[in-house]
Order: C-alpha cells, then structure tokens, then sequence
C-alpha cells in the first residue's frame, strides 16, 4: 500500500482509543490477543464476531465479554457458514426495509489455526466462493493451543508439541492457507503479526474498505505452546519476520505483494533458539542439519519471490 | 384454496412458502432435494421472495440457519438422513441458540448399509437436541404442519426450532391431494416473525451463545429448554386448535383411530401408520375391537395425552420404525416411560419394522395382535420382536449365494 493510500503514515497515526475490554482470559503474553487488540480498534463496536472453537472462544464467559459489539460463538468447523447466515439475514432485512443502514453490522469470524487449517477449511472455502462480504481473522499460534499445544496443520516443521514430544518434533510442514485463500481469488487476504502494528493497521484499513471475503491471518506467538517467556511476545514476533520466518504480505487486485521485506534477514537459528519448542535442535547437543534445512526452507521463499 | 396432487416434498415447499419464509439455505440429498428444487423454482420465478443459498455441507446449513434465525429472519430448510446427522452437532447448538425456524427432515434409513428408503432412526437420532418434532403421514399434514410449526417455534414460550418430519418415498414422491390455503388466510393465521430484542443490531450489541463455566449456569439454560418444551404442550394445543378453526382440519398432537372401545392399541408414527390404520379398518371387520395410535408429536413428547387414550387398555402393540441397537424401538421405551407406574397401563409389546421401506404387509398385522394378545394373557411383555419373514430370508439367501460367488470367483 502506498504512503498516499493509507491513514496510518506512522506509529503516531494508530488509533488512541482502545475498545477491546481488559481482564480476560487469555494467557499471559498471547501474541492473538495482541493482534486482535489492534484489529478490533479499526474494525470498532458496530461488528459481529462469529467465533469458532479455540482459545479465544473463552473471550466471552457468561456474563462477561471484552467486546464492545455483537459476538455468536459457533462450533468448531462452520463458523463462516454462521457468518454466512448473519449476512444474508442482514442483506434481507435491509432489502426489506426492516433494517436502516444504521443498524448494519460488519460480520466477521474469528478462528484459530486448528479450524482455520483443518476442520474450518470446507466451511471457509464455500464462503470464499460464494463471494462472502465478510473478514475472517486467524490466529495462529501453530497448534491446538486450547487444548494444550497439540500438532495441527499450522505447525511447522520440527516444532516440540504436545503430541509430537521426542526426536525430530513434527515431521510435517506448516500448510500455506494464505496460499489456499489466494486461489480462491478473495477480495483481500493478509498476513500480519501484532508486533508489526503499522503494517497490521493498514492492512485492516484495506480489508475494511472491500467487499467480498478477506482474510487476515495473524501470526500468534503464544508463549504457553511455543514455550518463550511472556515479556518475549513483541520480539519473538518481530524476530519471525526479520529472519523471513513470517512474510508480511497482501494479496489485492490479483497480485501478491511483499508490504514489508528485511533488508537483511536474521539467521533463522535467532528465531528457533528464543523458543522452547525448538530447543531440542540446540541442546543436548546441535542439530545442524535440521538447523540447515529450515534456513534453507526460509531462503527458497524469498528466493521464490519478486520484490 | 385450490385443492391439486402434491408429492409429500412439493407439500413442504409450499409451506415454507406459504410461510414467507425469508431464508433458506439448503444442502442436496435424496429423498429431500426436489423441496429445494421447488422453492429455488419459485425465488427464480419471482413468485416467492426469498433468498436461497446452497451451503457446502448440511453442518454449514444449520449453522447458517441458526445464525440468520439469530439475526431475526424466517429460516426454513430441509435435508434427510446423513445429512441430518452430519449436520447434528449444529442441531443441539441452535436449539440452545433458542432460534426458532423449521426444517423438514425427510426420512431415510441410515448407512451403513447405505440405503434411500425410509425409517425413523434418522428423525430419531435428533430427539434428544431440543428441537420440536412433529412427525406427518400424509401430504396434506405436512404443508399444513410447516405453518403449525412456524407459530409453534416463534411462540415467545417456546422459541425453540422444529423438525417438520415425512418419509422418504412413501410421502416425499407421492402425490396426494392437497388444499393449499390462500396466503391471505396464512398471514392472519401466522404474522411476520418478531425477533423482539434477540436478533443482531448495531446499536444494542449481544452476545450470543457465550461459554459457561461451571455446572450451575450450563444446568440452567439446559433446564430453559426442557421447560421450553412443557410450555410447547400446550402451545400446540392452542396453535393447532387455532389452526382447525381456521381451516377446519384438525392436527392433535396425538391422533386416535378406533380407540374409543378398543383392547388392543396399534402405536406408530408416520406414513406407515395408514398401513397400520387399514389393518385396523379389516380387523375391526373380523370382529377384532382394535385401534391405533398415532402420536404426531415426538418432542415434547405427548404423555398426558397418550395415558388418555391408553390407560384402561389390555394391550398395546407398539410398531417402531426404528432400531436402538441394543434396546429396541425408541416409541416403545418412550411410552412405557409415560405408562409406568400408573394405574392401568396395558402390558406392552414391541415390535420393530419398517426398516429401510421394509413393507408391512397386511397379515403381520394379524401376526402382531396375535403375539400381543398371547403375551396378554400370559401377562408378560415379550422381548422386541424384529419383523421378518422366511420368504425375506429365503430371498436373502439368494443374494448371499450370489455374493458368495463373486467372492469365489476373484482371481
């Protein structure tokens, strides 16, 4: 996005007033909580959050929620099919005139990478095709965190988790679904991280401005899964796009476009020693080989890659 | 009023639309598909103001009905056996949603061996998700039960969704004649829906369906329902007694056929009781004093109204469309649940047919006042009986045969 396009020129730009209530129950350092903070300042009250199984299904307890708006929790595969219905019924009362304008909401999901990767996938991909005015928002803190860090398809490869405790860690490799959604050809998709909050808030300021299906896909450092003190949030997300670990990009009229590309990327070693998760490639002893294979896995992308 | 031939599907349709319903998302399988062939028809047409969305699963669908039902429009759908428990887990969530809208359910056995004809362990497999059901045997009651039930759910003492339910084959592809009523006289018998202040709005922001913690709070809005459901008693009878005043046809809850001096009570539900209702009609003329039962309503389960007809009785012969593996038919342990303990209550026998569209032939009727007056006299209940006949089975033999070969024969 260009300097002349967007409202937030700089840090100082970002807005002041913060409208996601406090004291809630997420852990300690939550990388999604710290995206969503900032997405839900733009996004504001007059939105509905259709929200699928996860962590962030514990926002709303009975009778509290941080929310300043509408919030409908769902199940775990289908909440863009919830999104779907709250659409579509808005659409129908504003056509029919039992609606004023005033009272419409922006309907949006809010899902996990367990969901968004997995179980969520056939319910997401319908709404994409059939053209849903909706923004769905991941975060992806790399596993089934509510449930204690189990593998999903969002971990990367060698990551230490609940049910991938010894030896290599996971032997599979982190999906694209950033990939997937560009293929449906959506009418924005995004990846930001929280620690990144000039990108994160231009990018919501685009999804914001579009019809049509928008995906914002948060990386969620969680430091009870990923294994990192919670004070590191801020860095370790910051670290995951210096070493090219996390590209921030967008996709818009047809093209993806890299918003903020390292000069220099970090050694991708800086980003997995700083976690818990990946200690097991420096200690007992170093695992240079399947230290190398993740460098080179980070290097083929931007090599892939025209910016 | 024009009074037509109507498949049980076309039936169903032409409720929702004379229901105005504003919202149907839909999801194809067979036996149910031709509903939604129909309403996409008329919204193509312009003779119905709708809009119609295919979902990519009957887990979306309910999820979108839920969620638009929550948002304060008039949702309507359909879908059938797998579809019905692919989409089950939706079923509970929306009823505790406390959303009204209706979906017809079509019957069909279920998989496996994957089958298209009809029982009820589909419809049956919901009946503990808080959705009413209202379970249909002909055409006529199922245009006229999707307008019941849009007034039953949307009762401010209900507010629960219902399932509208016909069987596969023998109602959703057979024509009947059928009245449809004028919309003028619909509209007067069901007003638009009013969501009052549970429905999305920017300005009075809701959260709906939010976590619980603990068992006290998840008890109590479990309990909600269940008292949702003893208001809906009596809610159909003030709906149903509205709508036969209206249109002069009569849906109770329960339907008694030849009860009133009957020893032996014949109890189904569905199309398949019209077979039972002949039966009676030819054992009443072999001087046999029977009668049949039909509860048309499953969930609330009608209790009271079936001790009326059935306390005082020698025997009952209850025809489960339906098999819990392991126990039996589901409409027998439902109705010596509200028998037992009370003075009076006949000795009760359990048969299971039906299954998959199997037929039951006029004779097993016969066969089945047999069985049951015999256990009467013994006065003790017999186990489940599964209906079969030695011709079945020699029939069967064939195809194992025939299978046994093609085994034989792979190289």
């Amino acid at each position: 996005m260009s300097e002349q396009e967007t409202h937030f020129r700089s840090t100082r730009d970002l807005p002041s007033l913060h409208l996601l209530g406090t004291g809630t129950p997420m852990c300690a350092g939550c990388g999604g909580l710290e995206a969503l903070h900032q997405i839900y300042d733009q996004l504001g009250e007059r939105s509905l959050i259709v929200n699928a199984a996860g962590c962030m299904t514990l926002l709303s307890v009975y009778p509290y929620t941080p929310f300043r708006g509408s919030w409908l929790y769902t199940a775990m595969a289908s909440a863009p099919a919830g999104a779907q219905g709250a659409r579509d019924a808005l659409d129908i009362l504003l056509a029919q005139g039992r609606l004023p304008p005033e009272e419409d909401l922006k309907v949006v999901v809010l899902t996990g990478d367990g969901a968004a990767y997995g179980m969520g996938l056939s319910a997401t991909s319908g709404a994409i095709e059939r053209g849903l005015d909706f923004l769905y928002i991941v975060y992806d803190n790399e596993g089934y965190a509510n449930t204690g860090q189990q593998y999903s398809g969002a971990t990367p490869h060698a990551a230490l988790t609940a049910t991938s405790r010894l030896g290599t860690g996971f032997r599979g490799e982190k999906k694209d679904l950033f990939a997937i959604w560009v293929a449906h050809r959506p009418a924005y998709a995004a990846t930001l991280v929280g620690a990144e909050p000039l990108d994160l808030a231009r990018k919501v300021e685009q999804a914001l401005t579009v019809r049509g299906p928008k995906l914002l896909l948060a990386l969620a450092p969680c430091p009870t899964g990923w294994d990192f003190d919670p004070q590191r949030t801020v860095e370790i997300g910051r670290l995951a796009v210096q070493t090219g670990v996390w590209p921030l990009k967008e996709y818009r009229d047809g093209r993806v476009v890299h918003t903020k590309v390292p000069r220099e990327r970090r050694p991708v070693e800086e980003y997995l020693r700083a976690q818990g998760r990946f200690r097991h490639l420096f200690e007992p002893e170093r695992r240079d080989t399947l230290i190398a294979a993740w460098q080179a896995r980070v290097d083929a992308y931007w090599a892939s890659v025209e910016h | 009023m024009s009074r037509v031939l109507l498949t049980g599907n076309a039936a169903a349709a032409w409720g929702a639309r004379l229901a105005r319903a504003d919202y149907i998302p839909a999801f194809p399988i067979t036996p149910q598909t031709e509903i939604i062939e129909a309403l996409a028809g008329w919204i193509d047409a312009g003779e119905m103001a709708a809009r119609l969305v295919t979902l990519e699963s009957e887990h979306s669908m309910i999820t979108a009905a839920g969620a638009a039902a929550a948002t304060g429009v008039r949702v309507f759908s359909a879908t059938s056996s797998q579809g019905l428990l692919y989409g089950m887990e939706m079923l509970y969530t929306v009823a505790g949603w406390r959303v009204p809208w209706v979906l017809v359910n079509v019957s069909r056995g279920l998989s496996a061996p994957i089958t298209l004809e009809p029982d009820h362990n589909d419809v049956l497999a919901a009946r503990d998700s808080g959705f009413l059901q209202i379970h249909c045997a002909g055409c006529q009651e199922v245009l006229d039960s999707v307008i019941l039930a849009y007034r039953l759910a949307e009762d401010t003492r209900v507010r629960l969704p219902v399932i509208v339910n016909l069987d596969g084959f023998y109602l959703s592809f057979t024509r009947e004649p059928v009245s449809i009523p004028e919309p003028a006289e619909v509209d007067a018998f069901l007003p638009p829906f009013d969501p009052q202040r549970l429905a999305f709005r920017a300005s009075a922001p809701l959260s709906q369906a939010v976590a619980v913690l603990g068992g006290g709070p998840y008890s109590y809005f479990r309990y909600q329902v269940q008292l949702a459901m003893q208001n809906a008693e009596t809610v159909y009878e003030e709906v149903s007694a509205d709508f036969a005043e209206r249109f002069g046809r009569s849906h109770p809850a329960v339907e008694a056929y030849r009860c009133e001096d009957a020893e032996v009570v014949l109890v189904m539900m569905g199309s398949f009781a019209t077979k039972a209702r002949a039966a009676v009609d030819r054992l009443r003329e072999a001087g046999r004093p029977v009668g049949l039962l039909r509860p048309r309503l499953l969930r609330p389960f009608p209790a009271e109204a079936c001790r009326r007809h059935l306390l005082g009785r020698r025997a009952l012969a209850v025809i489960d469309q339906n098999l819990s593996s392991g126990q039996g038919g589901v409409l027998a342990t439902e109705l010596a649940a509200a028998l037992y303990g009370r003075a009076g209550a006949p000795l009760l026998a359990s048969f299971i047919g039906g299954l998959g569209g199997r037929e039951i032939p006029p004779e097993e009727f016969f066969e089945i006042l047999r069985v049951t007056e015999s256990a009467a006299a013994r006065g003790e209940a017999p186990p489940p009986r599964l209906l079969f006949t030695e011709t079945e089975l020699r029939e069967l033999r064939k195809l194992q045969t025939l299978a046994g070969v093609e085994l034989g024969a792979r190289p």
